[in-house]
């Protein structure tokens, strides 16, 4: 990816992940989970209580930049607005299951196989009225 | 014990229903399934009801149309289990004896809906990035984030079994797709009742890779009702409604347990696979003694994990059970004999009562030019996303 310059004001963040589990962190873009501390469940989003076990303290992890496709789709008609076709695919990464589209490979099943070694990328999403730039996350071939 | 029994059954056309709303199609439901078992309101103790996309209370709605007579309502929303989670409370109600005689009916209009499940949130003409909701995200994630479409979804439940045992291709899923569209062609109440070859089905419009427009179920309005009575009710009514009467030998409803990657990817088969073993140990039988299922085929690539989920093969022994010829309706376990979701169609909360009738119908001998001889005990299966799991078990009566 690009170097990203930093906006003049200091009060207003110049990026902004797509989603907070997301990290931008300099040149080492990931994502990150909160890990049950008893069972060791993963989740994006927060939770009252493990859905796993039922217990209540979390801490955060992060996720490994690597993984392997482990299903996928090409979407050729979506709602408006989202741009077709797509790969959407589950990626194992390391163990912990990730939800993301492919990047930099063709859109059809002659590119794109179960099993497939991939990697995190990252990519603009454009940038708003506050010259903020949304950055998003998808896989790519490793 | 409190057995179960339908007494009475009834799905209306499946289709375009353009001069008539829910209410019109759910009470003509009903009153069929009444007069289907010679019984009328004032027998029901119970009524039950679901339909998703409506306006709600659509049981007290019903009511005004077919009899108020002041009985419990209860009305019920399940996603795609919502017609089973409905015949579930009734059957409830009558096992925890409150009641003798019950209705569930379950309605929907979706004809012209068109793709469900994508979308969330739209992008903001503000033009500013505000992270919302859960995931603290800037804008929708549909599409950024993999796929939140019903066809995509599915397409990835399916893409995944043939990952983990191999032999699940295109051409597979759109064979098991080419069966079901032949199905339909001897059922005069599906929406959809044209033969496709394998090549039609292929090249037709592809919606999320490996399902093609006629590998989807069909959005369409429709409604299914059902009485169900209490064995020792029934041995009070006559002969001919003791005949006709389908034994309930289960009924079980789960939602998902917590599997590692549920999160990312809705688990359709964990839930199903623990609805499928209540039910066989509550009806004492095992699969092999099923002489027909109707399984939620929402997609074609979803028939294909259910043949493996609910026992009908070894576990990942789906393809070669597919391949065998087994769930053809000439084949030595006939799945979706009805035309399953892809032709039949799927107005969601008529489909877990609708796949009851099309047993029902065999079972009783009266299923016309699509009767598979003989049958005495069949499966009906439905699943929604979120997820929930209904699983009956009906078997012909002994009288």
């Amino acid at each position: 990816m690009g170097t990203f310059a930093p906006m003049a004001d200091t009060t207003t963040p110049s990026r902004v992940p797509l989603v907070e589990y997301l990290v931008l962190d300099d040149d080492e873009p990931h994502l990150i989970a909160n890990e049950c501390t008893n069972c060791g469940a993963r989740f994006f989003d927060r939770r009252n209580a493990c859905a796993s076990c039922f217990h209540t303290d979390f801490h955060q992890v992060k996720i490994s930049t690597r993984g392997q496709l482990r299903t996928f789709t090409i979407v050729a008609f979506a709602a408006p607005g989202v741009e077709v076709p797509f790969v959407s695919g589950v990626i194992d990464c390391d163990g912990t299951s990730v939800r993301g589209n492919l990047r930099n490979v063709e859109p059809d099943a002659d590119h794109v196989h179960t099993g497939m070694e991939l990697q995190l990328t990252t990519y603009s999403l454009g940038t708003d009225d506050h010259g903020t730039e949304a950055i998003g996350f998808a896989f790519e071939p490793a | 014990m409190n057995d179960i029994w339908i007494l009475g059954i009834n799905m209306t056309k499946f289709g375009k229903h353009i001069d008539r709303d829910v209410v019109d199609l759910a009470s003509e439901a009903v009153m069929a399934a009444l007069d289907d078992g010679g019984v009328t309101m004032a027998d029901m103790g119970v009524l039950a009801a679901g339909n998703l996309m409506g306006s709600g209370g659509i049981g007290q709605q019903i009511q005004k149309q077919v009899g108020q007579t002041g009985i419990p309502v209860y009305n019920v929303s399940n996603a795609c289990a919502t017609g089973a989670t409905a015949l579930r409370t009734a059957i409830m109600s009558i096992k925890a004896g409150e009641s003798d005689m019950g209705l569930a009916v379950g309605v929907e209009k979706l004809a012209g809906v068109g793709l469900l499940g994508g979308g969330g949130r739209a992008k903001k003409d503000g033009n500013e990035w505000e992270p919302q909701g859960r995931f603290g995200a800037v804008t929708s994630t549909d599409g950024r984030i993999g796929t939140d479409t019903m066809p995509g979804v599915f397409a990835q439940v399916g893409m995944e079994y043939g990952h983990k045992y191999g032999g699940a291709d295109f051409e597979l899923f759109a064979k098991i797709s080419e069966k079901n569209h032949a199905h339909s062609t001897l059922n005069p109440l599906a929406a959809y009742s044209k033969r496709f070859t394998l090549e039609e089905i292929m090249g037709d419009m592809m919606i999320a890779y490996p399902n093609t427009r006629p590998m989807c179920s069909a959005n369409c309005d429709g409604a299914a009702a059902a009485v169900v009575v209490s064995g020792e009710k029934l041995k009070t009514l006559s002969l001919e409604q003791q005949r006709r009467a389908v034994k309930v030998s289960a009924s079980v409803l789960t939602s998902d347990p917590w599997q590692e990657a549920c999160q990312v990817l809705p688990d359709v088969n964990t839930l199903t696979r623990n609805a499928a073993r209540t039910a066989y140990e509550q009806a004492g039988i095992g699969p092999d003694d099923l002489d027909l299922v109707e399984l939620h085929d929402c997609f074609a690539t979803a028939e294909l994990v259910h043949y493996d989920n609910l026992g009908l093969c070894e576990e990942g022994g789906a393809v070669d059970f597919f391949n065998s010829g087994a769930p053809w309706r000439d084949g030595s376990l006939p799945v979706n004999v009805s035309g399953g979701l892809q032709s039949k169609g799927h107005p969601i909360s008529a489909t877990g009562i609708a796949n009851i009738w099309e047993v029902c119908h065999h079972l009783r001998g009266e299923a016309g030019d699509r009767q598979i001889e003989g049958a005495k005990v069949g499966l009906a299966h439905v699943i929604g996303l979120g997820s929930a799991c209904g699983v009956h078990i009906l078997e012909k009566s002994a009288a």
